[in-house]
């Protein structure tokens, strides 16, 4: 099947970007290089498109007490124009898409999901309303987004786009029209993400690259600076295998809610704790750990590696693992293997990099 | 544009070999350093270690994954390149100038196996 494109895709083109599939879209990786893009968004502003990412509008009488049903997180008593991260579960604790949630209304939630699980996610959604008074919408289609991110993110949103943002405190939004201007991101710096159609995409894309106060940013670099701060990726750190409770992502799991798809697993791990816990691990050496590769405790396997970096900002070998239990307490010396050798490590906190939030 | 330098033997994975009478230098191309972007760590066999043409004997790894080294040809490790352990960024600077290891070859024949210059750069342009 054809990958899709997003509305910026020929605009990425003619930048030279390097453009490789990801989650059913042709994306830019990167336009000059990982490392440069990583240090923009850390050090001054960068923009990304992700346009991929989906849409799903949730309306009606029922829409909180149903949101609420499908979502770990608590929409009761949530102001409008706040927004909560959470996740959908299944009914055994594992993760269909971790996700916002926007309020716009009484009755009206905005959800962000991930665009590789969208044809799931607006099944699943679907699938789990019956018997609720709910008008489901999928607007995947009619949304462009990007993501303006780093310390000076705020001057470039309001002096080139004329987007007045500086009253948004962390995680709330406005809406101007039918754009939506929330201050949320997935890099650890201060940043704002932009949904609309896309022509004004287009519009805000050309006054952010003519302005040369804003470096275009690929996938790439968003991977390295999510990764850094401790940020989890559905298929990484979060699957159909691994609960929030696993990957340590409990604080997004209200188990004080009457209900919700997957409470009882999730109340029972917690109680008796995980059998897998996620950790950071940091390598002595440089070789570097990737998704997959194997960690062992004394030579016996114990885990898997999630996401493994070089870090560009603290140039260190270290990576995220899922592991036995009895293998996650801070200081436990691990080993991993990489290629025909196996590297010693150390279990260390999952934030490899503070972040910068403006809250 | 990738740079392809002439009297080099190049493999279709990208690595080359520079022949100085029955010695090898073997690394990875402009093109392959470009594709692969910032070069983070560089896994090198030992010295002594055999290697063999078509046969795995390391990794480039860039900021975004691991590639594997190739051997264009087969020997014995006569010496690695110490500076990239410091400093594996020299292979984005100069992709020729540093070499990975040295091999004194087995069998000069195979590089008969290996692309010219004129065929790599034709190569790179498929």
């Amino acid at each position: 099947m054809e990958n899709k494109r997003t509305c910026l895709y020929d605009k990425h083109v003619a930048l030279g970007a390097l453009i490789s599939p990801f989650g059913g879209f042709d994306m830019p990786i990167q336009y000059t290089n990982i490392v440069d893009e990583h240090q923009a968004v850390r050090q001054a502003c960068g923009v990304f498109d992700v346009s991929h990412m989906g849409e799903v509008l949730i309306q009606g009488k029922d829409a909180e007490r149903y949101v609420n049903h499908i979502f770990t997180n608590d929409v009761r008593n949530m102001p409008v124009g706040k927004i909560l991260y959470g996740m959908m579960c299944y009914e055994h604790g594992g993760v269909v898409d971790d996700l916002l949630v926007y309020k716009k209304g009484e009755d009206s939630f905005f959800l962000v999901i991930n665009a590789s699980n969208i044809d799931k996610d607006w099944a699943w959604i679907q699938q789990q309303a019956a018997g609720f008074d709910v008008v489901l919408e999928h607007q995947s289609d009619q949304y462009g987004e990007l993501a303006i991110q780093g310390p000076e993110a705020e001057r470039v949103m309001e002096e080139v786009l004329g987007l007045a943002c500086s009253e948004l405190t962390f995680y709330t939004f406005k809406e101007i029209g039918k754009v939506i201007v929330s201050r949320t991101g997935y890099t650890g710096e201060d940043g704002f993400e932009v949904y609309a159609d896309g022509a004004y995409i287009n519009e805000c894309w050309d006054k952010l690259m003519a302005s040369g106060r804003c470096k275009p940013c690929g996938l790439g670099c968003r991977d390295t600076l999510r990764f850094e701060v401790g940020l989890p990726l559905y298929g990484d750190e979060l699957s159909e295998d691994i609960t929030p409770i696993m990957a340590g992502l409990g604080i997004f799991v209200k188990l004080d809610k009457d209900e919700f798809i997957g409470k009882e697993a999730l109340a029972k791990q917690k109680a008796e704790g995980a059998p897998k816990k996620l950790v950071g691990i940091e390598l002595a050496d440089k070789a570097i750990p990737r998704h997959g590769y194997t960690v062992l405790k004394d030579g016996q396997q114990v885990g898997e590696v999630t996401t493994g970096y070089h870090t560009i900002s603290t140039d260190k070998s270290v990576c995220m693992a899922l592991v036995d239990a009895s293998c996650a307490a801070l200081g436990t010396e691990l080993e991993i293997q990489i290629r025909k050798k196996t590297f010693p490590g150390t279990v260390c906190k999952k934030k490899f990099y503070e972040k910068h939030y403006k809250k | 544009m990738a740079k392809v330098l002439e009297g080099l033997y190049y493999s279709e994975s990208h690595e080359y070999v520079k022949v100085e009478g029955n010695i090898g230098y073997v690394g990875i191309t402009d093109y392959a350093q470009h594709a692969l972007g910032n070069v983070v760590y560089v896994d090198m066999p030992d010295v002594d270690d055999e290697v063999t043409a078509g046969e795995e004997f390391g990794a480039v790894e860039s900021v975004k994954a691991a590639s594997d080294l190739i051997s264009p040809v087969s020997g014995v490790v006569v010496e690695v390149n110490e500076a990239l352990e410091d400093e594996p960024e020299l292979i984005n600077a100069d992709a020729y100038e540093n070499w990975i290891i040295k091999v004194e070859l087995s069998d000069a024949g195979e590089l008969d196996n290996l692309m010219d210059a004129k065929t790599y750069s034709e190569f790179c342009k498929e």
